[in-house]
């Protein structure tokens, strides 16, 4: 039997223990912090903790229309493959930070990938 | 089998189902997203009973405090009495007033007495009612153990309606409604020996007077530092109480900040967040309680985040500025 990526990246408490790290980064870059002006703070880490059960390969309920509806304002405002790209790479960069082996985040990153098109509403 | 009751009528909760599957199963639309326990969409309130803590996990201390729990992640193991989150009724109370000091310029206290018992945490909020249905809200300063009034810091803003009306008309003895305290930025034990950062510009400074008075006397031992700001001097207020409560508990530090150029001896100079930042600039495991103007209290909020604080330790308690003052 084997064991599920979200249980190999420590479930849970790997979710817990990223999504500030992930957040602090996302907020932090020039090429996306724009988009996160003035929105709730909470309401987003929530959002954003919702994304890495998802990308860790946990239980999750995420559907592509979610993902549609939910950026479709700023894909209006210009959100491109661009920066689709640099929220890819923070969260490499975060599981790295956390000593996740490279083989475990190229599975989250593609995981990840699989949401362009929804969130780019392509 | 355990009971929950919502909007009136009690249902049976099976062994596995958690209260969100009872209520859906029932005919009722909670709004919820990821069910398991994450985006905190079907977040509800138990207002009889206790939720279990696994649905509590991740909610901030203060809203696990007041009963909150995610419907989603709920398998109660007794009855519970729910609504959903923000659907509270708040009841209205009559308060009369016992009590006015100037406190500054611009700045009065007005203590309050209910008919009926009021609880409160220090640092919620009430809302203040004139007869002609005009209402504003204000944090609440004082504190249960040390206070038998209710007392409320009251600004007078430029053109404000209640300000003007609480600082100019309402009199000693004189009655008005107000309704329970709501309000998720107060003090709760928690770490007694986390580090608290407490930072207030103007009539900010009373939830904090509120939430600083509350730690202390529930023996909390961590760093307590609260930084008051103000444009000038003259709109600080309680200076001498809290120089006097630094002297008596050595784990409280104040920090009176003064952002014009006119800085006498024993300010410091610069704007409160400015300040405080420099003095921490890494914020990991602080509490942190934010008050007063939105803007400052929504950039500290996301500075405080950036340099290391968890969200979860992020208290913010921004001004609501009335667009009809």
């Amino acid at each position: 039997m084997t064991t599920s990526l979200f249980e190999r990246l420590g479930g849970e408490a790997a979710v817990n223990a990223a999504v500030d790290i992930f957040y602090r980064k996302v907020l932090s870059d020039d090429r996306i912090n724009t988009f996160f002006e003035g929105v709730d703070m909470e309401k987003q880490a929530a959002k954003q903790k919702a994304f890495l059960t998802f990308a860790f390969g946990g239980p999750n309920n995420y559907t592509g229309k979610d993902m549609r509806d939910g950026h479709a304002h700023l894909v209006k405002q210009g959100l491109s493959d661009e920066h689709f790209d640099a929220v890819v790479e923070n969260l490499a960069a975060t599981l790295k930070e956390l000593n996740v082996s490279d083989e475990l985040v190229t599975e989250v990153a593609q995981i990840a990938e699989s949401t362009r098109n929804d969130v780019l509403g392509r | 089998m355990v009971k929950i009751t919502f909007e009136g009528e009690r249902y049976t909760c099976t062994d596995s189902e958690s209260v969100l599957d009872c209520l859906t199963r029932h005919g009722h639309d909670i709004p919820s997203s990821c069910h398991s326990g994450v985006c905190q969409t079907c977040m509800m309130r138990a207002v009889n009973g206790n939720p279990p803590a696994e649905a509590q996990t991740d909610l901030k201390a203060t809203l696990a405090a007041q009963n909150y729990f995610l419907a989603c992640s709920c398998k109660p193991k007794s009855d519970l009495e729910v609504v959903l989150a923000g659907s509270e009724v708040v009841q209205r109370v009559t308060a009369r007033i016992v009590d006015k000091q100037t406190l500054n310029q611009e700045i009065v206290k007005i203590s309050l007495r209910c008919q009926q018992p009021f609880t409160y945490q220090p640092g919620q909020f009430l809302n203040v009612f004139r007869r002609d249905g005009l209402s504003r809200s204000y944090s609440i300063a004082s504190i249960p153990q040390e206070n038998e009034t209710i007392d409320l810091h009251v600004r007078k803003l430029e053109g404000g309606q209640m300000s003007t009306w609480l600082h100019d008309e309402l009199a000693i003895d004189d009655e008005l409604d107000v309704s329970g305290a709501t309000g998720d930025c107060f003090y709760v034990p928690g770490d007694p020996s986390q580090n608290l950062l407490l930072v207030g510009t103007g009539s900010g400074l009373a939830p904090l007077w509120g939430i600083l008075r509350d730690a202390l006397a529930r023996g909390h031992h961590g760093t307590i530092h609260l930084f008051h700001g103000s444009h000038s001097v003259v709109g600080l207020y309680l200076i001498d109480e809290l120089r006097t409560l630094t002297q008596h508990h050595e784990n409280f530090h104040y920090t009176p900040c003064v952002s014009s150029d006119d800085v006498p001896e024993g300010f410091t100079p610069g704007r409160a967040d400015q300040v405080a930042l420099k003095q921490y600039p890494k914020l990991d495991g602080w509490r942190i309680y934010l008050c007063g103007h939105p803007e400052m209290v929504a950039v500290l909020k996301r500075r405080a985040f950036l340099s290391g604080a968890s969200l979860q330790d992020i208290y913010a308690d921004p001004f609501v500025i009335s667009s009809q003052k």
